[in-house]
């Protein structure tokens, strides 16, 4: 192992002496990363990336969807960044089909990526063959964050699996707390739903739905059983969610007067902004009736093609920076997420991103995220039916089955 | 034969001078509108393509749910807005008409609220009627338990709270189109009708409303197309929720243009919003331009 990591270094120290020349190369990136953790993150890669000797040009946009259309819009108008980011996922399929993007082969095949980055990921980046673009970090999108404080106010312990959950929902609510704080907005309804259906479901039944719509499954016991779950959890959340933001709902975990949130692992930076630590102030688990299963998704850079060999040689610059062992830790650390590579020691990383990594190590628990295994179409066509579902207090499981049944196979 | 010669070079010097404006017209409004509905017959995703599928894009379109919530919510929205802006307006201007004192004051107050855009108006009701945070919250803490005001988060009330909203943006827009044409009508009707004893809120709505028709039609049609871009104030205020309840069609376009990567199905309801537009407003600007010829004669 160490020698083989040992060896990797090397390559990478090979790409990077080799593309260090005089001129400072100028890499152009497009990011939506504008919140003070995020920026802090972002920040590692342009410092990482100056360090290797390339001129770091920031572009940041607010907002996922206005950056990525941003730079779609410049790639197909002929004036590409030089490199932009999306989630990990399906939506620069488009622009691979387009022949829009370079790839990034020679990095991967010197850092071995096969050997190194989960399988669900990889392919996640990987199209006809080619790896086109760099995959820089995993974001678990089904954690419970809860506040120590109002379990113990509770007597509420750690649930252990869906139907302990819903004994210590009901202790909270018994102690006269907001037993499940919630920002109740379209995504993060689908966003619940997905860690009902990952728990409850397993993940053979996330990648059905998702992946492969199977019309078997959606009709099935299995299925029923993840939508009644889900309606369930209506009766823990206060009459103050619809419309509410996530870092709200946060807040209200952290102040204690919410017992836990369902979110994703950013939610980490909320509770380190607040001075609080994981194990001690919060705590964090993921919930699963199939011995775990851990949502995975992230962040990735992609490359428009070069029109220059100076820009090619930037890219490639960029994309071993990113993926090199010191950037990967120091950027985790920084987003709260976890590498993207399973071969570094994580000691440096809290306990929540400790025991993701111990999650992903199992290849069984691995779970594509939803972005990974449908279009954004599909995806937003079901959250409207998901959002339907969890508003709709007469919406019976039927309709809801026959609705997304129809959803999946409508898809153009 | 000179004067003729200089009227037509005039003619032409006139149109010369129209063609870029004419040009940029044809191309960008014309040209654009024909794209979009082009595209709505392909399969586009994230980029367009010309994958013809025909129509397919509309059935999809119409077997949405949320398409035909949005739909459903732009006319209910739309029918109660627009009535109830114009009656509220012409109300305000009646009352500010009778040589109340501080017109000027009272004028400019409700005039405030159009100089404020949808997002901001969206930003400040959704605070008021949030009910852990607004008037519900106020008046639970004046000790009015009983009070439960919280139409923001139920479905089947949502798209009052938006009413609301928007009435309130309009309702002094059109109040100061209804003053100018209170203004503008003859001293002499008001002494004839005194002259004969009829009471004012007769005249009011007997003689003077039929002569407002003018400043009537101009304000449906501005109510109208702040109606069929109803965008910003669902954005702000509820984001299309709780679910699905307080969609509205723009939002579906936008929603699928860029977030969801589907250019087909978004252009297809584009086309569907504009065909809508073209056969509800055409009649109505044919109505407005045929009262102002006869007004003019």
């Amino acid at each position: 192992m160490l020698s083989k990591r040992y060896l990797l270094s090397c390559a990478a120290a090979t790409v990077l002496g080799f593309a260090t020349p005089a001129a400072a190369q100028t890499a152009e990136v497009i990011h939506w990363w504008t919140s003070g953790g995020e920026s802090a993150a972002v920040k590692v890669f342009a410092d990482q990336f100056t360090k290797a000797g390339g001129k770091w040009v920031d572009t940041a946009i607010a907002g996922g969807p206005n950056a990525r259309t941003a730079a779609i819009n410049r790639t197909i108008g002929g004036n590409p960044p030089t490199a932009m980011q999306f989630n990990t996922g399906k939506q620069f399929d488009e622009l691979v089909e387009a022949g829009l993007l370079a790839d990034v082969d020679a990095v991967a095949a010197s850092q071995n990526w096969k050997a190194i980055v989960p399988p669900a990921i990889l392919e996640a980046v990987t199209r006809n063959g080619h790896a086109y673009a760099v995959p820089v970090n995993i974001h678990g999108q089904n954690w419970f964050f809860y506040s120590t404080a109002a379990f113990a106010k509770a007597g509420a312990t750690e649930p252990k699996n869906w139907d302990d959950l819903f004994v210590q929902l009901d202790k909270l609510k018994a102690a006269g707390l907001i037993p499940l704080a919630f920002g109740d907005q379209k995504n993060w309804e689908r966003n619940m739903f997905n860690n009902v259906l990952a728990g409850v479901g397993g993940a053979d039944g996330f990648v059905k739905l998702w992946g492969k719509r199977d019309q078997g499954f959606v009709k099935g016991p299995g299925f029923r059983k993840v939508a009644e779950t889900y309606r369930r959890l209506k009766g823990y959340v206060d009459p103050g969610s619809p419309g509410r933001n996530w870092n709200d709902a946060t807040t209200m975990v952290i102040q204690g007067k919410a017992g836990m949130q369902m979110m994703g692992d950013w939610a980490k930076g909320e509770f380190t902004a607040a001075g609080q630590t994981p194990g001690k102030e919060y705590g964090c688990t993921v919930v699963s009736d199939h011995g775990g299963g851990y949502v995975m998704g992230g962040d990735v850079f992609a490359f428009p093609k070069p029109k220059t060999a100076d820009v090619a040689k930037a890219q490639t610059l960029l994309a071993s920076t990113m993926m090199a062992p010191a950037t990967q830790l120091e950027f985790a650390q920084k987003k709260g997420s976890i590498p993207s590579r399973t071969d570094l020691d994580v000691k440096s990383l809290d306990i929540c991103a400790q025991k993701a990594v111990a999650s992903v190590a199992n290849k069984a628990a691995q779970i594509p995220a939803n972005e990974l295994l449908s279009p954004p179409a599909l995806t937003g066509a079901v959250e409207d039916i998901i959002s339907a579902f969890w508003n709709d207090n007469t919406m019976t499981t039927d309709a809801f089955v026959a609705k997304v049944s129809a959803a999946l196979a409508s898809q153009l | 034969m000179r004067f003729n010669l200089r009227f037509v070079s005039g003619r032409i010097a006139a149109q010369v001078a129209l063609l870029p404006a004419m040009l940029i017209a044809l191309t960008v409004f014309c040209g654009a509108t024909g794209w979009t509905v082009w595209i709505s017959l392909t399969n586009s995703r994230m980029l367009p393509n010309t994958n013809f599928i025909g129509l397919r894009q509309y059935g999809s379109l119409f077997a949405n749910e949320r398409w035909i919530v949005s739909v459903q919510n732009l006319a209910l929205f739309g029918a109660l807005f627009i009535v109830i802006s114009l009656a509220l307006g012409f109300l305000l201007a009646v009352l500010i008409d009778q040589r109340v004192r501080a017109e000027d004051l009272l004028r400019s107050m409700f005039l405030y609220p159009f100089s404020m855009s949808f997002i901001v108006t969206g930003l400040a009701w959704r605070w008021i009627l949030d009910p852990t945070l607004g008037i519900s919250k106020l008046a639970h803490d004046l000790g009015f338990e009983a009070i439960q005001f919280d139409w923001l988060v139920r479905q089947d009330r949502v798209i009052f709270t938006l009413l609301a909203a928007g009435v309130w943006h309009a309702a002094g827009l059109v109040m100061a189109i209804m003053l100018a044409g209170l203004r503008g009508i003859d001293q002499e009707i008001w002494k004839a009708t005194r002259i004969e004893g009829i009471p004012a809120w007769r005249t009011y709505l007997f003689v003077v409303l039929p002569m407002l028709k003018g400043s009537f039609a101009t304000a449906t049609i501005l109510m109208a197309t702040s109606v069929v871009r109803l965008y910003d104030l669902s954005v702000a205020m509820t984001n299309g929720g709780p679910g699905i309840a307080s969609e509205v069609p723009a939002k579906f376009v936008m929603d699928n243009l860029f977030e969801r990567q589907n250019i087909g199905l978004a252009t297809a309801a584009a086309t569907s919003m504009l065909v809508t537009v073209v056969a509800v407003v055409a009649p109505l600007l044919y109505w407005q331009s045929r009262s102002a010829e006869r007004a003019a004669r």
